[in-house]
């Protein structure tokens, strides 16, 4: 089974659904660390990006055309923080699968892994800053591992969502370095990050679209 | 409960607050067609001149709109509450402003705001106009001395822009605005203090909870947590320990001069500031720093967070010269 233009339309649905749905608990989080927004910011970068998905004519777009669409809808919806990283991860995921109309199992997992890696670039953190590349990080090697490992699409997303929830809940023992929860250092402690929460929901919806 | 605003929908109160400032101030700001979120000065941009574009999330209200005018910023880049614009409204704002002697980005440091705005200025240089940028870093309340790369900039922002907008105006050439600006923002030292949260119009929820007899030193105008919790003071025990901060700081000297501001979060009254003024003017005086200049009111705003902000402005000649100049914004004139 392959995935095609449709199917990368159905995943973003998806996760605007989930986000939607998750919304107030990402505030909530966010409050306690930052500014309360974040939920607010992802609900309005899901949306803009399912919006302008359903104009698309999807059996004239190829992936890499989707998702720039969805880089530059997130973007310009949202600014903040998370519109450059998740516009960035699109971008990077639009490049990893160039001039493929459908998309092997592989194909998805390199894109995943290209999202992570853009959300890394873009934000110039690591693992253990207390922030979402706590969950995209490990996740891209999980399924990264599975792939490699001969695993099904299903199984290595599913290994990437476990490493997801694994990684946001480690979250809570960090020190944030990165970003508005960075000025309080130890109080920071104890809480997950909000943008770390929002990847398992991120991850969790793409995996179920998709597997 | 969700807390009680004057709104019409959440998710159009910026582009609706943006209407009714327009509306209000047809003399001095103008948007740019297409591109609803660039605010421009009327009066301002021209041929030769260093552009200033400022920006950042909105609910800092006069910040950054109200200092688009002649003699300050030149544009400002709108984006959601509390988040950074994208980088489309700042690139347009950069176009409109550039008069071929570069664009200076100068707001607050924030991860969200340095991404777009530096996503903004590679986009300009692809349209060969060379940006600089200057964060302010002015609260002190947010990272160690040694670390002041790190440090959140809010309510000093109002010194160090005009700083930087009056040597743009007086035709300075880019690298003497960017140095006026990086000078103004070594010399500005602000610190906060929280009484009451604020609440986002989407959510309408409280975005912190704190006692009905605490106060917070040192929040940030996010509501991001201070540096100390603790029992409320006086107005007196609050600006001293203020003023301890920022004062151990500056290091001034007997018979130096600075500006005051004195500003409210959003609901805290000018009866408030002004005692708390009061006592600013007192410990200065006690040791023999003279006041040049004192604003006292709303100039940095958290939507309706209750609590003020002190900012100390540590002059030199050119500093001074460069407040003084002249400027005429919508909602802020000096000279």
């Amino acid at each position: 089974m392959t995935i095609g233009a449709s199917d990368l339309k159905r995943m973003f649905d998806a996760i605007a659904v989930a986000i939607e749905a998750d919304r107030d608990r990402l505030c909530q989080l966010d409050g306690v660390i930052g500014d309360a927004d974040h939920g607010i910011a992802m609900a309005l970068g899901f949306n803009a990006v399912r919006d302008a998905l359903a104009s698309l004519d999807l059996a004239a777009t190829e992936p890499t055309g989707l998702l720039n669409t969805a880089a530059k809808s997130f973007l310009n919806a949202v600014g903040a923080s998370s519109g450059p990283l998740y516009a960035t991860a699109f971008m990077r995921a639009a490049a990893a699968v160039k001039g493929k109309a459908e998309l092997a199992d592989s194909d998805v997992v390199a894109l995943f892994q290209a999202m992570a890696q853009g959300i890394r670039d873009r934000g110039k953190a690591e693992t253990g800053e207390k922030t979402m590349v706590d969950a995209w990080q490990p996740a891209a090697e999980a399924a990264g591992a599975s792939n490699a490992a001969g695993k099904s699409l299903a199984e290595s997303l599913q290994a990437a969502l476990a490493a997801a929830e694994r990684g946001a809940e480690a979250t809570k023992d960090m020190i944030a370095a990165k970003g508005r929860s960075s000025r309080l250092g130890e109080r920071s402690l104890g809480h997950m990050d909000p943008g770390a929460a929002s990847a398992v929901t991120v991850i969790g919806a793409m995996q179920k679209s998709l597997a | 409960m969700q807390t009680k605003k004057i709104i019409n929908d959440g998710n159009r109160a910026v582009d609706e607050m943006l209407e009714g400032i327009l509306a209000a101030h047809p003399r001095h700001l103008r948007s740019v067609d297409g591109s609803p979120r660039s605010i421009i000065a009327r009066d301002g941009p021209r041929p030769g001149k260093v552009g200033l574009v400022i920006g950042g999330g909105s609910g800092h209200e006069p910040t950054f709109l109200g200092f688009v005018g002649k003699g300050l910023a030149d544009a400002a880049a709108v984006g959601n509450v509390f988040a950074s614009p994208p980088p489309d409204p700042i690139l347009e704002c950069a176009k409109a402003v550039s008069g071929g002697a570069g664009v200076l980005f100068m707001y607050g440091n924030y991860a969200g705001d340095v991404m777009n705005f530096d996503m903004a200025a590679e986009m300009a240089g692809m349209d060969d106009i060379e940006v600089r940028t200057v964060l302010t870093t002015d609260d002190v309340a947010s990272a160690p001395l040694d670390q002041r790369q790190k440090r959140r900039g809010v309510a000093g922002n109002f010194f160090i822009f005009k700083a930087a907008g009056a040597a743009c105006d007086l035709m300075l050439p880019l690298d003497e605005v960017e140095r006026v600006a990086r000078k103004a923002n070594d010399h500005t030292f602000t610190i906060g203090v929280a009484l009451s949260p604020c609440s986002l119009p989407q959510t309408r929820r409280p975005n912190f909870e704190i006692g009905g007899d605490e106060m917070e030193i040192g929040m940030g105008i996010h509501g991001e947590p201070g540096i100390a919790r603790g029992k409320l003071g006086t107005a007196d025990e609050i600006t001293d320990e203020m003023l301890d901060k920022i004062l151990a700081e500056m290091a001034p000297k007997r018979g130096d001069k600075v500006a005051v501001l004195v500003n409210s979060l959003g609901s805290t009254p000018l009866m408030e500031l002004y005692i708390m003024n009061r006592r600013v003017k007192q410990r200065l005086d006690a040791i023999g720093v003279s006041i040049h200049a004192t604003w006292v009111g709303n100039y940095c705003t958290s939507l309706e967070m209750a609590g003020a902000s002190v900012t100390l402005f540590h002059l030199d000649e050119e500093l001074q010269a460069m407040l003084d100049h002249p400027c005429d914004c919508a909602m802020f004139r000096a000279g």
